[in-house]
């Protein structure tokens, strides 16, 4: 190019940002303009007054003793005991809870986005599955104890004296504990499958393998990260129930066994979670205990926010990945 | 191919295997539902369609039927469950319209108005106000926000207005309202941006080239074709909320009281006891067995509404694609 | 031309009034018998009539002057120092091959570039004598108005659609009034008229405007604009995507726009800036090579590109 002269660089003549119009907005948008700041704003004020509350009571209230003693009974609650039985019923609740709903999710995710015959049939499961996740963990759970409380799963939890079956366990609770999961689970994963790209499958049918085959050693290694995240989110709304803890777990303080083998005894037995102590210390309980509350409170949404931030790693390394 | 036929009937027990897994779990569903009407019955059958009127103190008729002769003969049903379907209907109504108001305008704001720093640090935001477990909701409501709003708003002459009925206390129906609307905003707005995200740039910059300033554009174009979207965010948002059971029941009053609009603004303060905080409260006489059944009526209530829902969201979205919205 | 002749110069900076400053010599005898030269080619006046270029306005009125101006998305420069005239009752046609930075100049003349970030000008646009850096974003738009390459209707009824911006109307920082539907008819009929459209459409005002044809929408999508009585109207390729008697008829369309409106268009489709163009200025790689009248870009261009791209030795 003959006689080009150099223009200065573009950063150099940029000069301020150009105006907003709103000043010249008519006053209805720009009160509206004003709001949606308003409420952006507010919310993550919220938000920061929610955090910053819990951390100040939590180290007010929380000291490593009560994370290893578990509740002492009588008078002295208050200035006794720590919640060591709750937090072993979270971590065991959550844990049956997705051990059922893992393979369950899975495996319907995969039914649903892989063969989904009849058709009918499938729209029929979908609905249902929208269903569950649409129903309150209250309904869930009073269900629960209606089918539990049956004599022919009279194994799952105790029975009393009278011969009526208590039909409140970690094994009872964990399965509907299951129900909340499964929805997140299977919706997860179908996602992930129906990102996996047809000539994938394509690719693995020519070389001569079943659709059986395909499925276990291709799509769903490919759809790891999908699954991942779906247990993560389904972990986290166990952990953060308390509905069913409470109408299916027996809400005890302590963990109490039934029968005498030693793992199975716990599995059969009742006991509670860090939600169901932190709502029977409330002043809503019999416990009254408020910093006993406030502490395992502040335990209770440690446990939540990491699964979350968990969730959130998990996925956006699956986006870079996948970039 | 011998190892082909293998194959295949490995696939047919596999999609068998599958296939029943899944409709298992649908049958699951099904014995749900059909339990908990078969349960609910009596107690329905007792009252007639009186069940849901109005007639008396809910609570007194509850407790009459937890202490009630254990003889089947004799089992007292008797309720009129009018204020529970009141707290219900109010708690729930005024939260959803607060969280749908709230959550429009923070969905414009973080798609369109917000500098690239907000928009980075209100994504988590959000996050974290949906991840928060209701129990936490409801242990700072009742230990730090009603306390407040005793102090602050119930005086001793608005106590003495309707004392004659009810005792005000911090716990009532605004901490209700205002806690349950912030539990679900997190929804909506997560489903609110989804949809304003996915409007086509050339309505917004077709818009933006006729002189329309940001936010009518926000207004007249993609909230409107964002709308089947916000219909189905505010029926999420209100099957959530009409499952709220431990935060409600630790804040609203736990009261059986119809909180009454004609009291003016003292309506507020009033107590109020929705139907799901009302099962979790009375859980523990699920022994009894006509106890059992008014529980199970209850729940029945709730999931026929949960399911009214879901179609009243389908029939909104149909007119809709008339004009090319897309659902 | 014929070979021999000096390297004409590349006018670079002309006169605004649209007289070249620097005019190449006319080699004699070598006017293809049926062109557009002689008179057009002496001065570079659309003042003549022949087959194939539109017959002129009456009376031509300065809108818009491009002075220096230049565009950079990010590092890149994609404009250079470009200036032209933008007059009513004329067409301007800003021709040009991929990446010449026509779209993009055509953006900046509304202010849309400041949509993207990073976008950044320098030089100066005038509008009726006020720079449009000075006037309020979304006043600018109303008096210059856009239409698009993919005809991009509201999902609203045709009447809603044109009638969109009429609504939006308001003084500076007042309210704006609300309009009935009977207050704007006579306003949308008036826009439908002057887009060519009525005529199919007036029997259901109230139709989706998404089930109209392709070159129906388009037809809309210029109502829309007409509708606030623009001053200039800028068209970014908007037959590309249509039929060929769809965009034969938006072409006349356009041709008896002018007289009521400053018209410039973006096209790559050579003989459409020919059929539809007064003045057509030739960009490449961001710099404005050539600007003259129809007939003497065509039929007589000065600089060595314009002869290759007009002669299709690129696109």
């Amino acid at each position: 190019m003959a006689s080009e002269h150099a223009l200065p660089s573009p950063a150099a003549t940029r000069g301020g940002r150009p105006r907003d119009s709103v000043g010249s907005w008519p006053l209805v948008d720009r009160v509206a303009y004003l709001l949606c700041w308003a409420v952006g704003i507010g919310l993550c004020a919220i938000a920061g007054v929610i955090v910053v509350f819990m951390l100040v009571k939590g180290i007010a209230y929380v000291r490593p003793i009560l994370l290893v003693q578990s509740p002492s009974a009588g008078a002295s609650e208050a200035t006794s005991g720590g919640f060591l039985d709750p937090i072993v019923g979270t971590l065991l609740l959550t844990a049956i809870g997705t051990v059922i709903a893992a393979p369950l999710g899975v495996a319907m995710a995969v039914w649903l986005n892989e063969y989904a015959r009849p058709a009918w049939l499938a729209r029929a499961v979908e609905s249902g599955v929208e269903m569950i996740a649409g129903t309150p963990s209250v309904v869930l759970a009073i269900f629960g104890l209606l089918v539990f409380s049956r004599p022919f799963l009279a194994f799952l939890s105790q029975t009393s004296a009278g011969g009526s079956v208590f039909g409140r366990s970690f094994l009872t609770a964990g399965a509907i504990m299951a129900l909340l999961a499964i929805p997140l689970i299977l919706g997860s994963t179908r996602e992930g499958l129906a990102q996996v790209p047809a000539h994938v499958r394509e690719a693995s049918y020519a070389l001569g393998k079943t659709k059986a085959t395909t499925i276990r050693r291709v799509l769903l290694p490919s759809v790891r990260p999908h699954i991942a995240g779906g247990v993560t989110l389904g972990m986290g709304r166990i952990v953060g129930d308390t509905a069913i803890v409470v109408i299916l777990l027996g809400a005890t303080l302590r963990l109490e066994g039934v029968g005498g083998l030693p793992g199975l005894s716990t599995l059969r037995g009742t006991g509670g979670t860090l939600t169901s102590y932190v709502k029977y210390n409330s002043p809503a309980g019999e416990g009254n205990a408020p910093q006993k509350a406030y502490a395992a409170a502040f335990v209770l949404l440690i446990m939540v926010l990491a699964l979350n931030a968990l969730v959130t790693r998990i996925t956006s390394r699956h986006t870079r990945h996948m970039r | 191919m011998g190892r082909r036929s293998s194959g295949g009937s490995r696939d047919k027990r596999a999609e068998l295997a599958l296939g029943a897994l899944s409709v298992g779990v649908l049958a699951i569903i099904a014995l749900m539902a059909v339990t908990v009407f078969a349960k609910a019955w009596p107690s329905f059958a007792h009252n007639g369609i009186k069940w849901f009127f109005p007639g008396g103190d809910v609570d007194q008729q509850l407790n009459a039927i937890l202490g009630g002769p254990k003889d089947p003969a004799h089992y007292v049903y008797h309720l009129r469950a009018w204020p529970l379907l009141w707290g219900t209907i109010v708690t729930t109504a005024l939260a959803v319209l607060i969280a749908l108001v709230v959550s429009v305008l923070a969905a414009v704001f973080i798609v369109e108005l917000a500098p690239a720093a907000v928009r980075r640090t209100i994504d988590p935001v959000v996050r974290l106000l949906a991840a928060v477990p209701s129990v936490v909701y409801g242990l700072i409501g009742i230990l730090a926000i009603a306390p407040w709003v005793e102090r602050t708003f119930i005086s001793q002459q608005r106590k003495h207005s309707v004392a004659y009925v009810v005792q005000l206390t911090g716990s009532n129906l605004s901490v209700a309202v205002l806690i349950l609307a912030l539990m679900i905003v997190p929804i909506m707005v997560a489903l609110v941006v989804g949809a304003l995200q996915t409007v086509p740039r050339s309505w917004t910059e077709g818009s933006a080239a006729l002189g329309v300033n940001r936010w009518r554009t926000m207004w007249r174009v993609s909230l409107r074709t964002a709308r089947p979207a916000i219909v189905a965010a505010t029926v999420l948002a209100t099957a959530r909320a009409l499952g709220e059971a431990i935060m409600l029941s630790m804040v609203s009053g736990s009261r059986g009281f119809a909180a009454n609009p004609l009291d003016g603004s003292t309506f507020l303060f009033e107590p109020v006891r929705p139907l799901a905080a009302t099962i979790i409260d009375y859980i523990d006489g699920i022994s009894v067995v006509p106890l059992e059944q008014t529980l199970y009526a209850m729940a029945a209530v709730l999931l026929v509404s949960c399911a009214f829902l879901s179609l009243a969201a389908w029939a909104v979205k149909q007119p809709m694609k008339r004009y090319g919205i897309r659902a | 031309m014929s070979s021999g002749q000096t390297t004409p110069p590349r006018a670079r900076k002309i006169g605004l009034d649209g007289e070249p400053t620097l005019v190449a010599p006319i080699p004699v005898g070598s006017a293809p018998p049926h062109s557009r030269a002689g008179a057009a080619a002496r001065n570079g006046r659309s003042s003549d009539v022949s087959a194939g270029s539109p017959p002129p306005a009456t009376s031509v009125v300065e809108r818009m002057t491009i002075e220096g101006v230049s565009l950079a998305y990010g590092e890149k420069w994609v404009v250079r120092e470009v200036s032209l005239p933008v007059r009513q009752g004329e067409v301007l046609a800003l021709i040009g091959a991929s990446g010449s930075g026509k779209t993009t100049l055509l953006r900046s003349l509304n202010r849309l570039t400041e949509i993207t970030a990073g976008a950044t000008r320098a030089g100066r646009i005038v509008l009726d004598g006020e720079e449009i850096e000075q006037i309020e974003v979304n006043d600018l738009r109303r008096r210059v108005s856009m239409v698009f390459q993919q005809p991009n209707p509201f999902p609203m009824s045709i009447f809603e659609n044109v009638a969109y911006a009429l609504r939006e109307e308001h003084s500076a920082g007042r309210r704006r009034r609300r309009r009935s539907r009977r207050e704007l008819e006579p306003e949308v009929i008036d826009a439908l008229h002057r887009a060519g459209l009525y005529d199919e459409v007036a029997a259901d005002l109230d139709h989706p405007a998404l089930r109209l044809s392709g070159g129906q929408q388009q037809r809309l999508c210029i109502a829309r604009a007409l509708a606030v009585r623009p001053e200039v109207l800028l068209l970014d390729e908007p037959c590309s995507a249509l039929d060929p008697i769809s965009t034969a008829t938006i072409e006349q369309l356009i041709v008896g726009l002018r007289a009521e409106v400053a018209i410039v268009i973006v096209t790559h489709n050579l003989q459409q800036a020919m059929r539809v163009a007064d003045h057509v200025a030739f960009m490449h790689l961001g710099e404005l090579v050539e600007y003259g009248s129809s007939a003497q870009v065509f039929d007589n261009p000065r600089a060595q590109r314009t002869r290759d791209y007009v002669g299709g030795a690129f696109g």
